[in-house]
């Protein structure tokens, strides 16, 4: 692959992997399911000691 | 003296040294006298022997250890579970006596700048050889030893598990303070790779990429024995910042020694290439070394002073993803207006100005887990030291991306302003948020009720933030000042200043740089003093702050 090639897809294919990246931890952020797993985390500091 | 012990010991049960370790222990020991036997230069030779006196060091504690009888076992905490502790309080103390170290290293090259005469015309001392001293004093003895000594603590406590690889975690320790001895060292006697912050030459880097997997091991060993289901978030951020500085150490510092037995190698990289690689070495040792590692200690132990659980545990999932996929991006805004292809310079622009986004978010985060003990910020000077080092973290990452801006890095690059920028980092984010850290830690890793004074936390506190003011408003004033002399032609169109009157005009600027950098030295031997007489045991005797019925705010939680 030549360096012109590779410099055209290499926008695209940047912006396609951040954005479905980002997507995805808001995803799993946000997940219902996962409300009390990170609520409880919230605390995990406080338990012992 | 005044008891202030928590705990009892637990039951006495005897030692063993162990025979592998003590087999490889005298292994590193050969292969130091061989080093120094067939060295080509006298650094070398030094280093090697070093190498050896370490190993026979190593072997002597761990067979004196088996001669001890026996010792206390350690405290159980749950079911099952003890916490190797011993290693996080010899990190407190390496922590304790490099910030002195370190700092002292660096006000001395400040008056350098003043008075040149201070380099007592000898060629160990000059500031080429000190400033490299002073870096890795700071950031790698210093702050290295506080990631080492809080990572360790926070992976058990949050685990709920032992630390792993028994003795490879002392091991870490040991070894990455030879390597910071074997750094500083070479850094006097004149060796050095010049590649800013990777100064130390392949031999010196062979052995941190040893330890540092070491280290990793430990790290992931812990978190694979951990009870508790979900990885705390402090221990993503470990983690990353662990992975990414062995990616970062091994990549930029390729090179090829002239001699197996010489101190000198060559990079594999040249030009621009070796430029781009060193600037997104450095760029994301700031962002991973001195950013996500203290991040991990904002999200631990601020919780854990405040007695608050984290304000939004989901914000700091957003905040560490898209920290770290944006921070490895922003090295070339190092290269502004040099030979880096033009794209690349904006790239590096693009990504420091969205990283304001996740450092903001980091920072709100922070600040907003004291909902609640608002209150503590008037009674407890430690929590007080928690927030001036997240707000200064929300100030030099808000400073950063507008530095990094091409248009605003042609005035500032080069400039002081660039010095005063890192030191708004380093000054007031990594050294307050690391003080306030030993000052949370010590108590509770010696078993101490309370500090010995806390009187003393708040002179530590005013003297170094008083320190830090003096420090970057100074250089803000020269900084902007050279960068506009540099820029500045007559009617002709010509210069108008030659460069060393643009020297000679920052020299009360450099004074009241050099001062401010005093104050926060001192800061931090009131600091030290102050944790030598918690381990010791003594409490101060003080008067109680009047406006606080009945708080006690220092009591090392005990639940």
């Amino acid at each position: 692959m030549t360096y012109e090639q590779l410099s055209s897809i290499a926008p695209t294919v940047g912006l396609i992997f951040f954005m479905v990246f980002f997507v995805s931890v808001i995803a799993y952020t946000f997940w219902p399911r996962n409300r009390d797993k990170f609520r409880r985390a919230a605390k995990m500091p406080l338990d012992e000691e | 003296m005044t008891d202030n012990r928590m705990v009892e010991a637990g039951p006495k049960r005897p030692a063993q040294s162990n025979p592998w370790l003590i087999g490889l222990l005298a292994i590193g020991g050969f292969l130091g006298l061989f080093l120094a036997a067939k060295a080509k230069d006298g650094v070398m030779e030094f280093h090697g022997y070093l190498f050896m006196a370490a190993a026979i060091a190593g072997i002597f504690a761990s067979v004196s250890k088996a001669f001890d009888g026996p010792k206390a076992a350690p405290v159980e905490r749950g079911p099952g579970v003890t916490y190797n502790d011993g290693v996080i309080r010899a990190g407190v103390i390496a922590s304790m006596l490099w910030a002195v170290v370190g700092l002292l290293a660096g006000d001395f090259i400040a008056w350098q700048l003043v008075f040149p005469e201070l380099n007592l015309d000898l060629p160990w001392t000059t500031f080429g050889r000190l400033r490299p001293l002073h870096t890795s004093a700071v950031i790698f003895a210093f702050g290295g030893n506080v990631l080492l000594c809080t990572s360790f603590h926070v992976v058990q406590r949050t685990c709920k598990a032992r630390l792993a690889g028994g003795p490879a975690g002392w091991f870490v320790f040991w070894g990455y303070n030879l390597f910071i001895v074997i750094a500083a060292t070479g850094y006097v006697l004149g060796v050095t790779q010049s590649k800013e912050y990777a100064e130390p030459e392949w031999y010196a880097d062979l052995w941190l990429t040893v330890v540092w997997v070491v280290y990793l091991l430990v790290f992931l060993g812990t978190l694979r024995k951990r009870t508790e289901p979900h990885i705390y978030v402090a221990n993503w951020f470990y983690l990353a910042f662990i992975v990414t500085v062995a990616m970062l150490h091994i990549v930029n510092n390729l090179a090829l020694p002239i001699s197996l037995f010489g101190s000198k190698s060559v990079q594999a990289f040249s030009g621009v290439q070796d430029a781009l690689t060193q600037w997104w070495y450095g760029h994301n040792a700031v962002g991973f070394f001195l950013t996500a590692g203290f991040l991990a200690i904002m999200y631990y132990y601020v919780p854990k002073r405040a007695g608050r659980p984290v304000y939004s545990y989901r914000l700091s999932i957003v905040h560490f993803w898209s920290l770290i996929f944006l921070y490895i991006w922003a090295g070339p805004h190092h290269l502004h207006w040099t030979a880096l292809p033009d794209w690349a310079q904006t790239l590096g622009m693009v990504f420091s100005v969205m990283l304001w986004m996740p450092s903001w978010g980091g920072m709100i985060n922070g600040l907003m887990t004291l909902s609640g003990a608002w209150d503590k910020l008037r009674t407890d000077p430690v929590i007080r030291m928690f927030v001036l080092a997240i707000a200064f973290y929300g100030m030099s990452t808000f400073e950063g991306p507008v530095m990094s801006i091409k248009a605003v890095n042609s005035l500032s690059h080069y400039t002081d302003w660039t010095v005063g920028h890192v030191h708004s980092g380093a000054l007031g984010w990594v050294g307050m948020i690391s003080f306030a850290a030993l000052y949370y830690l010590t108590p509770v890793m010696w078993e101490r009720t309370r500090l010995y004074s806390l009187k003393l936390v708040n002179w530590h506190f005013w003297i170094a933030t008083i320190g830090i003011l003096l420090y970057i408003t100074a250089m803000w004033v020269s900084g902007i000042m050279e960068g506009l002399m540099w820029r500045a032609y007559d009617a002709q169109g010509f210069l108008e200043y030659s460069f060393i009157e643009t020297v000679e005009v920052k020299q009360p600027f450099n004074i009241i740089r050099a001062v401010g950098g005093l104050l926060y030295l001192l800061g931090a031997v009131v600091m030290a003093y102050n944790l030598w007489r918690t381990v010791r045991g003594d409490v101060a005797k003080e008067a109680e702050p009047a406006l606080r019925p009945s708080v006690v705010t220092d009591a090392a939680p005990a639940e």
